[in-house]
C-alpha cells in the first residue's frame, strides 16, 4: 500500500477508537505502530509521548505528528495528523447535525460505561509496560511519585510539572555522572 | 470574515493550550464571552458530546464549535487552526531531537520526562477508574460504603483483565466488546 495512505488510515483508526483523551490511545498506538507496523520502537513511542505532554496542542495529535514526521518527513507529519483528526471531524459533525442530544441516550451511556472499564484495564496494562522502561532506578521512582503527588494534590499546571521533571533529570544525572568520573579518577590514582 | 476569525481563535488555543483536551476548555469559555458565537449551554452540550464520542477531546470540541458557528467548512477550519501550531512545533522538536540525539543531556531529560509521563498517565487512569468502578456521587448522598462500589463494573473489569492478558488481541476489539457488554448489562 502507498505509505502515505497507510499512515493516514492507521492514524484514522487510532483516532476513531480513542475514547477519553490522549492517554487512552497509548495501548492502541503500541499495538498499531510498534507491534504491527514496526514504524518506531517502544522506547521512541514513550519519548514522543512524554514530549507530547509538555508541548502545546492535543497530546494525541502531537504523537501522530512525531511518528508521521519520523516516517516520511513533513508530508508524513501532515498526513498522520490529518488522519488522527479525521474521524472526529466526521463523527462530531454528523452527531451535531442530527443527534444533538446524543450524549443523553441511555444506550450511549451504557456503552460508554463499558468502554470506560475497558480503557482502564487497557491503559493499566500499558502503564505496567511503560513503568518497566521509565522507572529504572530509585531516582526515577522518586520523580514518578513527586509528579503523581503534584498532579493529584496541587493546582500547578501539568506541563510545568513535566518540564520540571525533565530539568530534574538533567541536573541529577549530570551531578551523578560527575561523581562517577571523580570516583573513577580517584580509583586510578590509588 | 468568519472563517479567518475561527482559524485565528483556534490557532491561539492550539498554541497556548498545553496538556490535552481539557486544557482547551478555558479558551472555549473565553471565546464564548468574546464572540458570542455560541451559548454557555452549547458548551456543556459540547463537553458531553466530546466525552462520549471517539477522538481526542480537543479536536472534538474544535469541530463542534466550528461546525456550530459556520457549518462544515467552519468545523474543518477550526480543527486546522487548532493543529497548525502543534504541527510546526513538533516538526521543529523532531529536528532538534535528531540533531542532538547523541547528546547526553537529551538522554538525561528523557530519563526524567519518561518517569513524569508514566505518572501523568497513572493520574488519568485513576480519574477514569473513579467514574468507571465507583458511584462516588451516590456514596456522597447516602454515606453507605456499599453504595460506593459498582459491582458489575468491578467484576467485569477483573474478568476483562485476565481475558486480555491471556488472549492479547487488538485493543479495539476489547473496546467494541466492552461497549456491547455495557449496553447488555445496562452498566
Amino acid at each position: 500500500m502507498n505509505e502515505y495512505l497507510d499512515l493516514f488510515l492507521t492514524f484514522a483508526r487510532i483516532g476513531g477508537f480513542t475514547f477519553g483523551g490522549g492517554y487512552a490511545m497509548l495501548p492502541i498506538l503500541e499495538r498499531e505502530v510498534v507491534d504491527n507496523k514496526k514504524w518506531i520502537t517502544q522506547d521512541q513511542l514513550y519519548d514522543y509521548y512524554a514530549i507530547g505532554q509538555c508541548t502545546p496542542g492535543v497530546i494525541a495529535v502531537n504523537t501522530a505528528t512525531f511518528i508521521g514526521y519520523k516516517r516520511k518527513g513533513i508530508p508524513g507529519a501532515i498526513v498522520a495528523t490529518l488522519g488522527v483528526v479525521f474521524p472526529s471531524l466526521v463523527i462530531i459533525m454528523l452527531i451535531t447535525a442530527v443527534l444533538q442530544n446524543f450524549a443523553s441516550y441511555p444506550a450511549v451511556q451504557h456503552a460508554l460505561a463499558g468502554i470506560r472499564v475497558c480503557v482502564c484495564i487497557l491503559v493499566l496494562n500499558a502503564i505496567v509496560k511503560l513503568a518497566k522502561k521509565a522507572l529504572v532506578d530509585k531516582i526515577t521512582v522518586v520523580i514518578f511519585a513527586a509528579v503523581l503527588a503534584c498532579s493529584l494534590f496541587t493546582d500547578v499546571q501539568t506541563f510545568l510539572i513535566v518540564i520540571a521533571a525533565g530539568v530534574a533529570g538533567i541536573i541529577i544525572k549530570t551531578i551523578l555522572s560527575k561523581k562517577d568520573l571523580e570516583k573513577a579518577a580517584g580509583g586510578e590514582e590509588k | 470574515m468568519i472563517y479567518l476569525q475561527l482559524f485565528w481563535e483556534f490557532f491561539k488555543t492550539g498554541l497556548f493550550a498545553i496538556g490535552g483536551g481539557l486544557a482547551t476548555l478555558p479558551f472555549i469559555y473565553e471565546m464564548q464571552a468574546k464572540t458570542g458565537w455560541f451559548t454557555l449551554d452549547d458548551i456543556s452540550n459540547m463537553i458531553a458530546i466530546s466525552e462520549s464520542t471517539p477522538g481526542p477531546m480537543g479536536i472534538n470540541m474544535a469541530t463542534f464549535t466550528g461546525f456550530t458557528v459556520a457549518g462544515i467548512p467552519g468545523g474543518i477550519i477550526a480543527v486546522l487552526g487548532l493543529i497548525c501550531p502543534a504541527l510546526v512545533i513538533i516538526i521543529i522538536i523532531s529536528n532538534m531531537l535528531e540533531k542532538f540525539k547523541d547528546s547526553k543531556y537529551v538522554a538525561y531529560a528523557m530519563y526524567g520526562l519518561r518517569a513524569a509521563s508514566a505518572a501523568l498517565i497513572t493520574v488519568a487512569v485513576l480519574q477514569v477508574a473513579r467514574v468507571a468502578f465507583l458511584h462516588y456521587d451516590v456514596f456522597q448522598e447516602t454515606g453507605k460504603l456499599a453504595d460506593l462500589f459498582n459491582p458489575i463494573a468491578i467484576v467485569y473489569g477483573i474478568i476483562l483483565y485476565f481475558v486480555y492478558k491471556k488472549t492479547d488481541k487488538h485493543p479495539i476489539l476489547y473496546i467494541c466488546i466492552s461497549a456491547a457488554v455495557g449496553i447488555l448489562l445496562q452498566m
